[in-house]
């Protein structure tokens, strides 16, 4: 069984995912769009809080709502009048998203329910997940270890810091 | 010294003509003009010295066992297609392409002098595109020099044709005159549409007798001919039809009926590009052609007798237009359709036994003197032309009082086509009455009477001219330049002598040696025909008086039919456009445009469209291009799992 | 009351559907990277309660959001320089408007 306090911080995060992923593709104001992100990332952060990945939690508030998010405001800013109301959504195009976004969820609904076990509970397998462990892995060159794609992910962060400079800076 | 020399008598017209066309407007238009008629002096030095050298020299082989032999001065490979198949270059002498040179280097060389003079309009200023003119006159005598020359029917072809192309377009030299203009198109394209006879001539003839070269085939016709192996076509061996097509060649050249129609107009161009091409050289092409294969048309009997019909027709078909024609350099244009004619016949009436081929002599050695007294005529129609700025008769007469010498020449011209002895027409004309007359009397009688009608056509238009009434002139006219003048004193001089050549012993069939002899009743009766003719002439134009007219309206029908060329222009105008345009090239055109192309854009419209239809999907729009993706991705899931279950 | 590995997927199956949706609507470029980004969190969620309840002793799902999130970050980054650009040149972010390149 699982503890009364674990359950109603999954309803309240489930809630909160489901409530503001659907604002957030829904509101007309783009800074609004931005702003219910920001939640659904902090809903996010909380389930990998509720699963034991405190360190993914930290990395997810941090990058994506610390850094990813601030990025996303200030190209909102600096691209338009965030106050502004964008057009409504013609209706043709809204039946195509639509369309899209049910087939998409009937077909991996029905996957999910005749494929997975529903029984399987949280609370019987308990995880052990420290910093350490995390640092020794991503450094690591054994099995298990992750050092290149550490390495190369570096590599990447590198060239998209450049490339940013290059593609935005002014002629 | 050998004749190796004789490129030059090509090189030089060449370089002439390189030279002029590249120079263009830079070189004015005298030094153009002196330039070009310096070059021809030259080149017809040089002429002289090879056909002086192959005539009277021995010390090359010229003549052997009393037979003047052909000589390959030198000989090219130009094109090598297979081993059998090579086009040469080459330079062939022999009795006729010696005479040739003389021929035009003579004539070529006194219009470009006679150019100097003509070309200028009354203030004595040279006409506009002077140098164009020099140019082609230049193009001209080197393509006529390479047909004579040819030794191999290919090079004959290939410079028959660069013949046509000068001719076209000297004709054309007034570009601005839309009569100028049509006229060089309709020369342009009957000769074509002959030459196409006899290109494909020329194509049957060295398939089946698998040569080129005119000494391998005239020196054993039979063995030529044999080497066709007897192949027929309808009916007829295939080396009848290859030289009844090149006859049409020919015939196409040479002004034959009916293929004339383009001479006449032809007039429109300069006089004394008429007087070269259209008088003394190129349009003799058709009658050199047929002298040079002449041993293979004496085993073709029906080809001959082709040649001989359509020769004596024309003959008689010209000579009676020229009578009633009121342009003069038309009636000399007639006159010389009628000549070439002549010539056309003698050589068909000739043959090997009869008389040492005098038929063949004859032909030469009328399109000798007639290229003299013929450019003499028109070199003197010029000068009037000049003097009175008219084409027509009426506008002319008395001329003998303001234009003395042209007179004179003129008269001399006149005397020597009628036939009058001592002047050269009569020679060479009784020659060919005497080879007419051994063939059959029919044609003797035939030619002698369009001889008649000669010698009645060319007093009408010189009394018509030089005597009847003296219209009111605004400028007295005169006498040319001594650039004009010369040319007729040195062309009259020659139209005198040049009956007295001894022709008999230089230019015959076999190339060996005979002597001319006078058949005296044929030669009685031809200058009394002749004398009858000109008093005729005389009684009707020398004073102005009503007797030629009440002659036309006698023979009205008659009259006008002859006035109108009976009709043969308005034939062809009703041949090529009623029935080949209207009824052959429209639905040929329409089906070319609608079947032919349609097909092809309707190919071309459904690729078109499938293209646009196929671009929605490229849309660029990358939300289409996701919502595309995420479709199949969910497809290939579904079907994913739907197998594992 | 278990709180089954359904109950996780759930939501994130709905999160990424509405980042479809998002994506095949919106004409703001920056909202179809919105968009783009919810559906990236959706799959980070599925990797990590995969990893959770199947794997336990394991942590490559973990790993895997990890490296997931970094790359998004650069995406984003990069993707955001690229749309300032563009506004830069055709004063405009509207997808729909961007067409000189098409074709």
């Amino acid at each position: 069984m699982e503890s009364l306090g674990n359950i109603i911080a999954y309803f309240i995060i489930a809630l909160a995912i489901i409530v503001f992923s659907v604002m957030t593709v829904t509101t007309r104001k783009i800074l609004r769009a931005a702003t219910y992100l920001l939640f659904v990332l902090f809903a996010t952060a909380g389930i990998y809080f509720q699963m034991g990945y405190e360190f993914l939690g930290a990395v997810q508030i941090a990058v994506y709502a610390g850094g990813i998010l601030v990025l996303f405001v200030f190209a909102i800013f600096l691209t338009g009048k965030p106050g502004k109301d964008s057009e409504p959504l013609e209706s043709q195009k809204k039946i195509v998203g639509l369309s899209a976004a049910v087939l998409t969820a009937l077909v991996c609904g029905y996957a999910l329910f005749t494929q997975v076990d529903m029984c399987m509970s949280l609370a019987n397998q308990p995880i052990d997940v420290t910093i350490n462990q995390i640092g020794s892995m991503l450094l690591s060159t054994e099995k298990f270890g992750y050092l290149l794609p550490f390495e190369a992910i570096s590599i990447l962060l590198l060239a998209c810091i450049i490339g940013g400079v290059v593609i935005a800076r002014k002629r | 010294m050998d004749f190796s020399y004789s490129y030059l008598v090509l090189v030089l017209p060449f370089v002439t003509f390189l030279f002029l066309g590249l120079m263009g407007t830079r070189l004015s238009r005298k030094a153009a003009g002196v330039v070009g008629t310096t070059m021809m002096g030259i080149t017809a030095v040089i002429a002289y010295t090879i056909a002086l050298d192959y005539f009277f020299g021995t010390t090359q082989g010229q003549l052997v066992d009393g037979i003047r032999q052909q000589l390959v001065a030198w000989d090219l490979t130009w094109l090598e297609f297979s081993e059998k198949l090579v086009i040469k270059l080459g330079f062939l002498l022999d009795p006729i392409s010696a005479m040739m040179l003389i021929v035009i280097t003579t004539v070529s060389f006194l219009v470009h002098l006679y150019s100097l003079g003509y070309m200028q309009d009354h203030h004595h200023e040279y006409e506009k595109g002077l140098q164009r003119y020099y140019a082609f006159l230049s193009l001209f005598s080197l393509s006529m020099l390479g047909l004579v020359v040819a030794p191999n029917i290919f090079q004959m072809y290939i410079f028959w044709e660069l013949v046509g192309v000068s001719s076209y377009l000297l004709i054309g030299f007034y570009y601005t005159l839309p009569a100028a203009v049509s006229a060089s198109k309709k020369a342009f394209i009957v000769t074509r549409f002959a030459d196409l006879g006899f290109l494909v001539g020329i194509l049957i003839l060295s398939f089946y007798t698998q040569t080129f070269d005119f000494i391998t085939l005239t020196s054993d016709p039979t063995a030529a001919i044999a080497t066709a192996g007897g192949a027929t076509f309808m009916g007829c061996s295939v080396t009848a039809w290859a030289l009844t097509l090149i006859f049409m060649g020919g015939a196409g050249k040479s002004a034959m009926f009916p293929l004339h129609i383009w001479l006449p107009d032809a007039m429109e161009g300069p006089t004394p590009v008429s007087a070269l091409i259209h008088a003394a050289t190129m349009v003799v092409a058709g009658v050199y052609l047929i002298a040079r294969m002449f041993p293979l048309y004496c085993l073709e009997e029906g080809a001959m007798t082709i040649i001989t019909v359509i020769g004596a027709f024309t003959a008689f078909y010209a000579a009676a237009v020229a009578c009633v024609q009121s342009d003069i350099k038309r009636v000399l244009a007639f006159s010389t359709i009628s000549q070439i004619a002549f010539m056309v016949t003698s050589l068909g009436v000739a043959r090997p036994e009869l008389h040492d081929g005098v038929g063949y002599m004859a032909s030469m050695f009328h399109l000798f003197t007639h290229a003299m007294f013929k450019a003499l005529l028109f070199l003197c129609a010029g000068a009037i032309i000049h003097a009175v700025h008219s084409n027509e008769m009426s506008a002319m007469g008395g001329l003998r009082k303001y234009m003395p010498i042209c007179n004179i020449a003129f008269l001399i011209g006149c005397l020597a086509i009628a036939g009058i002895p001592p002047f050269a027409g009569f020679f060479s004309k009784d020659e060919i009455l005497v080879a007419a007359f051994l063939n059959s009397p029919i044609w003797g009688v035939w030619m002698m009477l369009v001889a008649g009608m000669t010698a009645f056509y060319m007093f009408r238009l010189y009394y018509k001219i030089f005597w009847w009434n003296t219209p009111n002139y605004h400028h007295t006219p005169h006498d040319g330049p001594m650039t004009m003048s010369l040319p007729l004193i040195i062309l009259s001089g020659i139209s005198i002598v040049a009956g007295f050549v001894p022709f008999g012993e230089m230019v015959t069939y076999d190339r060996a040696s005979h002597p001319i002899h006078m058949t005296m009743w044929v030669a009685i009766s031809s200058v009394a025909v002749a004398v009858v003719a000109i008093l005729l002439a005389t009684k009707l134009y020398l004073k102005e008086n009503e007797a030629p007219a009440k002659m036309k309206d006698a023979f009205k029908g008659v009259w006008t039919a002859a006035y109108n060329r009976f009709y043969m222009d308005e034939l062809y105008q009703f041949i090529t456009h009623k029935i080949i345009f209207e009824r052959v090239s429209r639905p040929l055109a329409w089906f070319d445009r609608q079947i032919v192309d349609g097909s092809l854009n309707m190919l071309a419209n459904i690729t078109n469209s499938a293209s646009y239809a196929v671009r929605k999907l490229q849309s660029g729009n990358i939300q289409a291009y996701v919502y595309v993706y995420l479709i199949g991705a969910l497809l290939l899931g579904a079907i994913t799992v739907i197998c594992l279950i | 009351m278990e709180l089954t590995l359904l109950m996780y997927i759930v939501p994130s199956l709905i999160m990424f559907c509405c980042g479809v949706y998002g994506f095949i609507t919106r004409k703001n470029m920056i909202a179809i990277l919105i968009s783009l980004e919810l559906m990236l969190n959706a799959v980070d969620i599925n990797f990590v309660v995969f990893n959770r309840y199947l794997f336990p002793g394991e942590m490559e799902g973990m790993f895997f959001s990890l490296f997931a999130i970094a790359i998004a970050a650069a995406e984003t980054a990069l993707a955001i320089a690229i749309i300032v650009n563009v506004f830069r040149m055709a004063k405009n972010i509207d997808i729909r408007e961007l067409i000189k390149m098409k074709f």
